[in-house]
């Protein structure tokens, strides 16, 4: 890391490099010293205040509420995250048109505009509640609080929460979910895990979508897997079909044993 | 832009600490970040302008204080700096590990008057 600038990803700033290029630079920097002559007694006492306070805690606290009322019920909540247009809404309809005669599912739509997800899961005629997140980029477990009490599902259901379509901020909210499932499809790259780490990192499932276009399309599946397992080796992952249904049983049947007692 | 959220986060604490402190402003604010917080300094920077404004932090000075991350390979137990959370162990190249430190993400400290 270069400590003038602090450029470098060590320190969490964007790096700008062209391929082959090393990267140098040189620094000129001048310090301009002045002299005051003003008394310090003037200014007010200072006060030191440690805190080692965390800056998510307020998220963190209403997702720990959450989790504590999920589990009071045996709901079991999904949260489901991927890039705009991976299928996370297509997974739903088809999961809920299968299973909604077999359990009890409840679905909190996230998008920063419109209605459209909630209408379509309403299609399906199952209860959800859309949050607009407006300029937000993600959903917060406030949110998710507010969500839930208009929903008011019942005990032993699962609840599917479709977090906003961004692979990258979603990534630092817990909403009180038991499990975070992000979603990929393969028309997308098989180095997106390694593109947007955090994600990947944070997830418990990893559902491949799109596998009917596998025939068409230049993917190497087992390079997503690997890249995917290098940066999270728990994950567990589920290859579908949300148009055909292809591999959808292996997923309703892990979903199934989740929220039994 | 997540970083919003964050800053956010930030001036909520130190509106809650300074009114507590019976102070009116902080001078100064430290800030412990993660090298895999998850959280681009550089987006922080722009959005604190904003943030800020017409808080108790508005005239603070900021202090960032990095923490690189480092990770325990869970196969050889090798305590290793990481620059990404899939960088392997450089002992035995095994990918599972589990981050150790880098994840921070806190308010250390304010100096308020």
């Amino acid at each position: 890391m270069c400590g003038v600038c602090g450029c470098g990803t060590e320190d969490g700033k964007a790096t700008i490099t062209k391929p082959n290029q090393s990267h140098s630079h040189d620094h000129s920097h001048a310090h301009q010293h002045h002299d005051h002559n003003h008394s310090h007694e003037d200014h007010p006492p200072k006060t030191v205040i440690d805190l080692e306070r965390d800056i998510l805690q307020q998220n963190n606290m209403d997702a720990a509420r959450n989790r504590g009322f999920f589990e009071a019920k045996n709901i079991f909540t999904l949260n489901l995250v991927s890039a705009p247009g991976s299928g996370k809404t297509a997974i739903l309809e088809r999961t809920l048109t299968d299973l909604k005669d077999q359990h009890d599912f409840y679905v909190i739509e996230g998008d920063q505009q419109t209605l459209n997800d909630a209408n379509r899961i309403d299609a399906v005629g199952v209860p959800v509640v859309q949050v607009n997140t407006g300029k937000g980029c993600h959903l917060e477990s406030d949110m998710i609080f507010k969500a839930v009490k208009e929903l008011n599902p019942k005990d032993n259901s699962f609840l599917m929460i479709e977090n906003v379509g961004n692979l990258v901020c979603p990534s630092m909210f817990d909403l009180g979910e038991n499990k975070r499932v992000v979603i990929i499809s393969i028309t997308e790259g098989e180095d997106k895990p390694i593109k947007y780490p955090d994600m990947f990192h944070t997830s418990d499932v990893c559902i491949i979508n799109k596998i009917d276009l596998l025939p068409h399309l230049n993917f190497d599946l087992e390079k997503l897997k690997n890249y995917a397992l290098q940066v999270n080796h728990h994950l567990e992952f589920f290859e579908v079909s949300a148009t055909t249904g292809q591999g959808m049983e292996q997923w309703y049947n892990w979903l199934k044993k989740q929220n039994t007692k | 832009m997540h970083e919003l959220s964050v800053a956010m986060g930030i001036v909520n604490i130190a509106e809650k600490e300074t009114k507590k402190a019976n102070k009116n402003k902080v001078t100064l604010i430290e800030l412990e970040i993660g090298s895999v917080s998850g959280v681009a300094l550089d987006s922080l920077e722009y959005v604190w302008d904003i943030a800020v404004k017409d808080t108790v932090l508005e005239k603070a000075t900021k202090k960032f204080i990095f923490i690189k991350a480092e990770a325990k390979c869970l196969d050889c137990d090798t305590i290793f700096n990481v620059k990404n959370v899939y960088d392997n162990c450089p002992n035995c190249e095994s990918y599972k590990n589990e981050i150790i430190k880098g994840k921070e993400l806190r308010v250390k400290s304010l100096e308020v008057i």
